[in-house]
């Protein structure tokens, strides 16, 4: 498929048939999320960059560019995704990027996906190409359904293009890292900050916190200073290990829980190792517990869980959602899908 | 439905005395930051608890009755304007500051709370809440959710939507709905970003959880003066492109400048034909180097002056100009009109050039002030509303500018929202099937249409008119409040 018509004239025939389509980049998360449907909608062939103006700081791009591409086109220009998508395998492509809704390590200091995403270009449930938000910085012109399709996973609809607002790199980074234990460096990343410091990244892992400062050189050594620790060397490794889960902390054998819960919230007390990210808000773990003891968790520590490797990819499994929830989730999905044709399945939690 | 048997309803979900009918006691509801519209209130609520708000929204449902829920009434797009059959639910009782946390530096206010005062309750934590409308000494947080509010520092801190963590809002059904969470994310679709800046079409906001960040220890400006828009353009270019993301990056054209500079003589340059405020913040260390980048590529973008903040005063006079230009451009005539597209920043030097063609063509003046680290545009078209056929003349140049706006990429509102004003222009914008998606996401909510009807999305055979600020006599509503 490698125009809009083509697409949207896939759609429509399926639509019509009663087909249930999955929607597919480069399958990159399918560990995580992979669809059982009639047809495959591959989106790899809708790629390139349709308007790059560095000056601008917006990127307007077609959903199946992979997600190396475009880093290695901002990187030229000295720019950068500022969320840190994960690539995991160099393979991800944008629309996945944005229908998953994924975030790195940069995350709880710089925002996620759906905090970049400026526009959106869909195709609904019935074939329809439908344009949401746009290409500048600054736009409350209608509902931000754009930022809807953050996290949707493909739900709502075929991301065809996409927008996003992308940032200068940082022009120094560097890394420390300081021995604890696991509630005391919960502590000492909510602390620091709550400082006027460059923060950039965070984690904790067996005793040992690694805080990533991003910026100007006089302002990372000055916060250096000030944050005390010794300097990691080859930081980058560490950071991109995290980001693409490459790193021995994460058992891909077993069960690999997400949970995202309040930066402060104390040790969760489940057992096998937690790796702490995002200033304490997200934290994993490798764990045998049932999903309901997880579940119940996440909710006391005010978040929710996913399962994030391990599962069965086709019913992804998360936290339920509030019931007052569920009528507006299932007439969203009927707005944008009235025949449930999208990713069937997905995402599972209504 | 008869008004005295609703009155009889409503007066079961809170004291009668929060209740208003007289006109002298409607009247203050009438209009909000844009008074060319004026609707009577039908009848207006005070409630002072979330259970009475739940209770007013029940009945309104029952009796499809209209709600428009209303904050601080300064918006500038006719968002809060009543409904003449409809109830005006005022949020100004809830003004309470529930709980500051300075460990996961978060804020939980009730949606009345005016926007400075998180900031100000905050302050001696070291913390503050990033958006700064130029409303924000009386706006509040209820409305800056419904408009998803900017302020002059969001290129580098965003709008309201990247800092909110969780609000509560209740459904036109009488539900409260939790969006968004404690964490950083929470589970199904995103509905904490969709509510977000819409503008009371889903709901009514009772409680809200905000992010506050670590203030920044210093921020300097520099004032730099060009002879050329298209210079001075280059330069904000020229900025980013070297990877600086300025605190404040503001433009000024040569009118505004100098409507400004007679205003409150902050001493500007007014023979300039564009002015730029760059504003740097952080450490003393990073602030010191990010002025020296900046100040080497003004120079060598054709800046002809550059001036730089000595002091916290001085740095607040570079900005008072800034911030007092819309009552500045007032005193020049009249009325004024007030524009709030944005456009790609590329195209600001051929958007401004047409903008002056067209002034001429319509045989009006206009002066420009201009976010211009992201690209919003205001141009303040100066008119006599007593002179016969003056106000339609502006009109049809002002939809000319919403037209270009769209035509070079852009939108035709950054940051004031739609509301009543901009509403036929989002004919422009948006195509009709994507128009038709929006209602039926607002049909997910309200399915009868009784949140803030008329608002925000036009029905599809309404595509007419163009959108406008109308200020006769320079009397904005709320004249103390900076307007930028």
């Amino acid at each position: 498929m490698n125009s809009i018509e083509h697409i949207s004239d896939f759609v429509k025939e399926c639509s019509s048939h009663n087909r249930t389509i999955k929607i597919s980049g480069s399958g990159s998360k399918s560990f995580w999320v992979d669809s059982h449907a009639d047809q495959l909608l591959n989106m790899q062939d809708y790629a390139g960059v349709i308007d790059y103006e560095p000056s601008e700081l917006v990127m307007t791009v077609k959903a199946g560019t992979l997600l190396t591409d475009v880093n290695r086109i901002l990187e030229k220009e000295g720019q950068v995704l500022a969320f840190e998508p994960p690539t995991f395998g160099g393979e991800g492509t944008i629309g996945g990027m944005v229908a998953s809704g994924l975030s790195g390590p940069r995350r709880a200091y710089a925002g996620s996906v759906r905090d970049y995403v400026l526009g959106i270009r869909l195709i609904d449930g019935i074939g329809q190409d439908l344009h949401f938000g746009g290409k500048v910085i600054k736009n409350v012109a209608g509902f931000d359904v754009s930022r809807l399709m953050a996290g949707a996973l493909g739900s709502l609809g075929v991301i065809t293009e996409v927008s996003l607002k992308v940032m200068p790199k940082p022009q120094y980074e560097k890394t420390l890292r300081l021995s604890m234990n696991e509630s005391q460096a919960i502590h000492f990343m909510n602390q620091a900050a709550s400082k006027p410091l460059p923060l950039s990244a965070t984690s904790f892992y067996q005793g040992e916190l690694r805080i990533r400062l991003s910026g100007a050189e006089v302002a990372v050594r000055a916060a250096s200073k000030e944050l005390g620790g010794e300097t990691l060397e080859n930081a980058d490794q560490w950071w991109q290990s995290l980001q693409n889960q490459t790193a021995s902390c994460f058992d891909l054998t077993k069960p690999l829980w997400r949970l995202s819960v309040k930066s402060t919230a104390q040790p969760l007390g489940l057992s096998g190792q937690c790796l702490i990210e995002w200033g304490g808000a997200q934290r994993w773990i490798n764990s045998e517990h049932t999903p309901s003891q997880i579940f119940k968790v996440a909710q006391e520590a005010l978040g929710h869980a996913q399962l994030f490797r391990q599962g069965n990819p086709a019913q992804p499994l998360g936290s339920p959602l509030a019931t007052s929830l569920i009528p507006i989730h299932q007439r969203l999905k009927k707005n944008f899908d009235p025949k449930g044709i999208f990713n069937p399945g997905l995402p599972g939690n209504f | 439905m008869d008004r005295n048997h609703l009155v009889n309803l409503l007066s079961q979900c809170l004291p009668r005395e929060s209740i208003l009918t007289n006109p002298e006691d409607v009247k203050p509801f009438e209009t909000d930051g844009l008074s060319a519209y004026k609707q009577l209130p039908w009848i207006v609520v005070l409630p002072t608890e979330e259970s009475q708000v739940q209770a007013i929204l029940r009945v309104c449902h029952q009796n499809k009755v209209p709600v428009v829920a209303r904050g601080s009434g300064t918006g500038l797009s006719g968002g809060a304007l009543p409904h003449e059959q409809g109830v005006l639910l005022s949020l100004s009782k809830f003004t309470k500051i529930i709980n500051i946390d300075v460990l996961s530096r978060t804020a939980v206010v009730q949606p009345g709370v005016r926007n400075l005062a998180v900031s100000e309750a905050a302050a001696p934590l070291g913390l503050y809440y990033a958006p700064d409308p130029s409303s924000q000494i009386a706006c509040s947080i209820g409305g800056n959710v419904a408009e998803n509010s900017g302020g002059v520092h969001c290129l580098k801190y965003g709008l309201t939507v990247h800092n909110l963590l969780k609000v509560r809002i209740v459904s036109i059904e009488g539900d409260i709905l939790e969006l968004g969470g404690d964490s950083l994310d929470a589970a199904g679709y995103d509905l904490l970003a969709l509510v977000t800046g819409s503008e009371g079409l889903l709901g009514v906001v009772t409680e809200v959880t905000v992010k506050l960040l670590p203030k920044p220890q210093l921020a300097k400006a520099i004032l730099a003066a060009f002879d050329d828009v298209e210079k001075a353009s280059s330069a904000v270019a020229n900025i980013i492109a070297a990877g600086i993301i300025p605190a404040g990056l503001e433009m000024m054209d040569g009118p505004a400048t100098r409507a400004a500079e007679a205003f409150v003589h902050a001493n500007y340059p007014v023979d300039a034909e564009a002015v730029l405020i760059c504003e740097s913040d952080g450490t003393p260390d990073e602030v010191a180097d990010e002025m020296d980048r900046m100040k080497a590529i003004l120079e060598s973008s054709g800046a002809l002056e550059l001036r730089y903040s000595q002091d916290e005063a001085q740095r607040l006079k570079f900005w008072a100009g800034r911030k007092a230009a819309f009552p500045a451009v007032g005193r020049l005539s009249p009325d004024y009109y007030c524009i709030d597209g944005t456009i790609p920043r590329k195209t600001l030097g051929y958007v401004l050039k047409r903008i002056y063609e067209l002034g001429e063509e319509y045989g009006l003046e206009v002066a420009n002030v201009f976010h211009a680290g992201d690209g919003n545009l205001h141009p303040l078209i100066l008119f006599d509303a007593a002179k016969e056929g003056e106000f339609e003349r502006t009109e049809a140049y002002a939809g000319k500018i919403l037209e270009l706006c769209v035509e070079v990429g852009g939108t035709i509102t950054g940051e004031h929202g739609v509301g009543v004003e901009k509403i036929n222009q989002m004919c422009s914008q948006f195509d009709d099937p994507t128009l038709a998606c929006f209602h039926g996401v607002k049909a997910c909510f309200d399915e009868d249409g009784l949140l803030n009807p008329g608002k925000l999305i036009p029905t599809l055979h309404r595509c007419a008119e163009l959108g406008k600020m109308h200020v006769h006599h320079n009397q904005l509503p709320h004249p103390h409040l900076p307007r930028f």
